[in-house]
């Protein structure tokens, strides 16, 4: 019962995650990207990370969505995707290959699970991987500065006024000066 | 043949990543792009969780999980901000189409 579980909250994971890569419109493509959200989250629910499991569904289905939709909203009507340049068919055996790759490199970890007893996260986040966290500060402080400074127009439009409020005001001094170098 | 939970989840995680490098290869649409990237993280966080399940160390797949997930918020808002930036300026989201370098 549990393997059907898994089973099918995976095959439904990649059939959304394939759905929202081949849409040729992009708000079908994010709702689709949320269903994955939703489904991975699910999984890690059911193999115990309880806490990544909720970051992830409030991240992944509600945040990133959301500012996919703002974007779109944003962007207009180009949300269109072209064509690809590559042939598919090389990029479907380059990825199977990969894939198949990764598989084989990874089976045999899973084969053979370890048991070391229960570590709460909050031991492992705040203890032991301390730094990570500061990273994760600073990762959010950076990337809000850099939403500010990309989609802010005041400072850009200010700045053009005070161009043209200086090319007005000294023209008529350079007209003045222009004058009195006459007389 | 026995198989147990663990093996199903690697699948799902092997075929998460093989629709985002195919959507990697294909796409052209710099918003796209991004929500191609976002599958492939959402593999990658779980290939995490998997593997300190598999390990015996779940706290330490999940901190790293959340790392992650943090991280790659943080790109999407900036690569979708840039978008914006970009359709404003170039006036397409097609990634062959921005390139001003001429071979």
């Amino acid at each position: 019962m549990e393997n059907i579980a898994y089973l099918l909250l995976s095959l439904a994971a990649a059939f959304c995650a394939y759905r929202a890569m081949i849409s040729k419109h992009l708000l079908p493509s994010a709702l689709y990207l949320a269903c994955v959200s939703a489904s991975v989250s699910i999984s890690l629910y059911l193999l115990g990370a309880y806490e990544v499991a909720v970051i992830e569904l409030s991240v992944g289905a509600g945040l990133v969505t959301v500012m996919l939709v703002y974007t779109l909203s944003v962007v207009g009507e180009d949300t269109y995707d072209p064509a690809s340049i590559i042939p598919k068919p090389v990029a479907f055996l380059i990825v199977g290959a990969i894939a198949v790759l990764a598989a084989w490199m990874a089976y045999p970890v899973v084969t053979h699970p370890v048991e070391n007893g229960e570590v709460l996260l909050a031991d492992v986040l705040w203890k032991q991987r301390a730094l990570d966290v500061w990273v994760q500060v600073t990762l959010i402080f950076s990337g809000v500065m850099g939403v500010l400074g990309l989609l802010s127009e005041r400072t850009i439009k200010i700045k053009e006024e005070q161009i043209l409020q200086m090319a007005e005001t000294e023209k008529p001094i350079a007209i003045q000066m222009e004058e009195e170098m006459r007389v | 043949m026995n198989i147990s939970p663990l093996d199903i989840v690697l699948l799902g995680t092997v075929l998460l990543l093989a629709v985002g490098f195919y959507g990697l290869l294909i796409t052209r649409n710099l918003i796209k792009l991004v929500l191609v990237l976002q599958i492939l993280v959402k593999a990658a966080v779980m290939a995490l969780v998997l593997a300190g399940k598999s390990s015996g160390n779940l706290g330490l797949g999940q901190s790293l999980a959340a790392t992650v997930i943090v991280a790659d918020t943080v790109v999407a808002v900036v690569a979708l901000a840039l978008a914006v930036q970009v359709r404003k300026h170039a006036g397409t989201l097609d990634v062959t189409k921005l390139s001003s370098l001429r071979g």
